[in-house]
């Protein structure tokens, strides 16, 4: 008994270190690594994984909404009830996983330390912990759909009474295996166990940001994706801490048979709303932030020019980000609030629009007269602030204010509003970021040829999904209907052709995220290997070390002479100037 | 002079902390802002307060006030790196958290004996619907605070006993005792909106 124990810890003292100069096998790299760079691609692994669910339930209800009779391939016939879990599910995945982990976790993970010039986050064993963390809400949350009875249908807001259950309020007391067995406590525990996962990395990025900096790196000489992904960190830690409290009392609606949201016990069910979008509106922020960040490095490092006003669009980001918590009901307009509350939710969202516009203004005077290189992470920038702007946060102007919003509301209107603003940002902004940085974090490169038809692709079939759903919504189309065959006016010409053009234009959206997944996992295996360890000619730290870094990243830590973006100074010869070159 | 301080020169066990207290007082804060909400709602809640024990309440706010001294005088202990001091500094405070949660469970023993339990089956079985969210308030927050507490004493006893076993790492010390006066603060909160407002 005793050799075994020892061999247990043996094996986990010896995985868990940080220990650089051993080859360490599958288990170190995939479960135990310390490295924030394998901590990044855990992370990255296991978010492809939630994404491939979360695209293949918006495959089967898409195929449901514009062939409602037929049966869906690869799933079957969707009843209300599947349509219901599909949507719900689709959105928490979505949102909670795919944007808070691929921008927060993976970002942060992969380029605070290298780009501040450390060699590891301030607490690695924190970081790990939040790895883990991250996992377990994972496998809660796919567990969930595998409940008796079937997983979660009640909206991705999980407003009650539709999140209590099956039980419902006042009704008797089940035992409390029924109870807890359900998807709606699995979902909730999930949620919380990933918010703390992203509360612990925050804490982490934060202090590895403000300690860990290298040498002469003051904290305006920071790239701005380092800023932004702490400004996103610390705005989540405050907005989501009352929505935790908020979940525990759920919880406990759930199984102890209390009455927080319950109107007969004198609990308010508007009560989690409140603290649902205090959450839930700053997050969009938390998610809006991070690929801003990404977007300027982009664009300062293509254009050859400093990036336009970078304490401009910091002090920007700040107010932002203060106003970001005074937004939330514009959420809940028709949720019966004050008329006259809803006037000062609608002035400040409305106001809110202003420093984002401020802060495109700084990026197209970035781009202004630059010397434009126009290679696939440029496409992917430019791609996703035009769309973020042009259109998606145009649409959000006009249901910012309540007058139209009231009649918008829940229809499909909404869902293509919020789709042209989280599809550029999030998908747009990470594939300009893998298209940026796989280079450096594989030592090899993706495929251009099949990168260019990956963008293109994406970027035509996105709008031909998510422009149609504007019109139908105005027409009346509702979100959460599964079946529109009983509505006479929504299936009148050419309604039903808007759908099917929405439909098959996501599934090849679908399709030709494949083309990525095989360039991704082809070329870290097989792909050329890079040539530069600087390709782009970028100022920024990562680009001065090898490719792939190093554990440690850097063999000498290195010293900061220069801020980040300094572009075709002057004074010298070559067009760009390492941060750490004097 | 320059007084200023650079944001290296602080440790980062210490700027860590001070993010995680951040984040906990979000979400305390939360739920005291729902309780007061309520509470100013509803007027009967008042007669349910009269209910719970404000003498074991008083004694127990002075047990964490007592024990939060007694985690200055480790941290002073720990500066100076005296092993011995630190130990009976720190092994006070647990007695106090040891007491606090004796008397809490007193508290909340007699208060189920009386019917106020969680989810206040018996309450609604009177008519009293709204009364019975007191007493999920009252349990919620009592009961995740007391979480803290034991989740703060478990914390420096293990600094404490890893500081005195490997003579390191004593300033962990300071950072567990700025946990332990979070719990403390929190509870300095909960106690008047709580036990005091009839």
């Amino acid at each position: 008994m005793k050799i075994t124990r020892n061999k247990w810890q043996n094996f986990i003292k010896n995985n868990l270190t940080m220990n650089t100069h051993k080859k360490h096998g599958f288990w170190h790299r995939y479960f135990f690594s310390l490295d924030h760079k394998d901590i990044g691609f855990q992370y990255m692994l296991t978010i492809f994984v939630m994404v491939s669910i979360g695209g293949f339930f918006a495959y089967v209800f898409r195929m449901h909404l514009a062939y409602p009779e037929m049966e869906v391939p690869l799933f079957g016939l969707v009843t209300n009830k599947d349509y219901n879990m599909l949507i719900t599910n689709h959105g928490l995945i979505m949102m909670m996983w795919l944007a808070l982990g691929m921008l927060l976790a993976v970002a942060g993970n992969y380029l605070i330390p290298i780009m501040i010039g450390t060699d590891d986050m301030a607490f690695p064993k924190l970081n790990k912990l939040s790895y883990w963390f991250f996992l377990i809400s994972v496998i809660l949350m796919i567990s969930s759909f595998f409940m008796k009875r079937g997983g979660f249908g009640g909206g991705w807001t999980m407003y009650p009474p539709l999140s209590v259950g099956d039980f419902g309020y006042n009704t008797a007391y089940t035992s409390f295996k029924d109870r807890f067995f359900t998807a709606n406590t699995f979902v909730l525990l999930a949620i919380t166990f990933e918010f703390i996962a992203l509360l612990m990395g925050g804490i982490n990025f934060f202090v590895t940001t403000l300690n860990k900096r290298a040498k002469g790196m003051t904290l305006t000489k920071m790239p701005m994706i380092v800023w932004m992904i702490n400004i996103a960190s610390v705005l989540f830690m405050f907005s989501v801490g009352p929505l935790i409290a908020g979940a525990f009392m759920l919880l406990l609606d759930i199984n102890a048979g209390t009455g927080f949201y319950d109107v007969y016990r004198g609990g308010d069910p508007l009560l989690w709303e409140h603290l649902f979008w205090f959450f839930g509106h700053p997050e969009v922020y938390v998610i809006l932030l991070p690929p801003l960040g990404i977007i300027a490095e982009i664009i300062s490092t293509n254009s050859r020019k400093p990036l336009y006003g970078y304490k401009f669009i910091l002090n920007l980001t700040l107010i932002a980000a203060i106003l970001s918590m005074m937004v939330w009901a514009h959420h809940q307009f028709v949720s019966g609030i004050d008329p006259r509350a809803a006037t000062i939710f609608s002035i400040f969202t409305i106001i809110i629009s202003l420093p984002f516009a401020g802060i495109i203004l700084a990026y197209i005077a970035t781009l202004w007269n630059g010397d434009l290189k126009i290679n696939l992470p440029m496409k992917w920038a430019i791609g996703a602030i035009t769309l973020f702007t042009l259109i998606g946060g145009f649409t959000g102007l006009y249901l910012g204010a309540s007058v139209f919003d009231i009649y918008a509301h829940d229809t499909s209107f909404v869902v293509a509003h919020f789709h042209y603003t989280l599809f550029p940002t999030v998908i747009f902004g990470s594939f300009a970021a893998f298209y940026y940085w796989f280079g450096k974090f594989s030592g090899r490169e993706l495929n251009k040829f099949w990168g260019n038809v990956h963008f293109w692709l994406t970027f035509i079939f996105f709008n031909g999904f998510a422009f149609p759903l504007f019109l139908l919504g105005l027409a009346g189309q509702h979100r959460r209907i599964a079946d529109y065959r009983q509505f006479e006016f929504l299936m009148q010409d050419p309604l039903p052709l808007y759908r099917q053009i929405a439909t098959i234009s996501a599934v090849i959206l679908i399709l030709s995220q494949f083309i990525f997944i095989f360039n991704f996992f082809w070329s870290l295996k097989r792909g050329k290997k890079v040539t530069s360890d600087n390709p782009w000619e970028s100022n920024t730290l990562e680009w001065q070390t090898a490719s792939p870094p190093p554990h440690g990243n850097f063999a000498v830590y290195p010293e900061v002479h220069h801020g980040p973006y300094e572009y075709n100074h002057p004074d010298r010869e070559d067009d760009f100037l390492p941060q750490n070159k004097k | 002079m320059n007084t200023k301080i650079t944001w290296r020169e602080i440790p980062q066990a210490r700027l860590a902390m001070w993010a995680l207290i951040a984040g906990e007082f979000a979400i305390f804060g939360g739920l005291i802002v729902m309780y007061t909400l309520n509470r100013l709602k509803y007027e009967s809640w008042g007669e349910m307060a009269q209910h719970t024990n404000v003498i074991a309440g008083t004694i127990n706010t002075l047990v964490l006030l007592t024990s939060s001294f007694f985690v200055v005088k480790a941290h002073e202990a720990a500066l100076h790196k005296n092993k011995e001091k630190v130990k009976m500094w720190i092994w006070l405070t647990l007695i106090c958290a040891l007491l606090f949660l004796g008397i809490k469970s007193y508290e909340y023993y007699h208060e189920i004996l009386h019917g106020f339990t969680l989810p206040g089956t018996q309450l609604l079985a009177e008519g009293k619907h709204v009364e019975t969210m007191y007493w999920s308030f009252y349990y919620t927050m009592t009961g995740l605070h007391g979480l803290h507490v034991i989740g703060g004493a478990l914390a420096l006893f293990f600094v404490m006993r890893h500081a005195t076993k490997t003579e390191k790492d004593y300033h962990r010390i300071e950072v567990a005792g700025l946990y332990w006066h979070m719990v403390d603060i929190v509870w300095i909160f909960l106690f008047p909106l709580i036990y005091l407002i009839h």
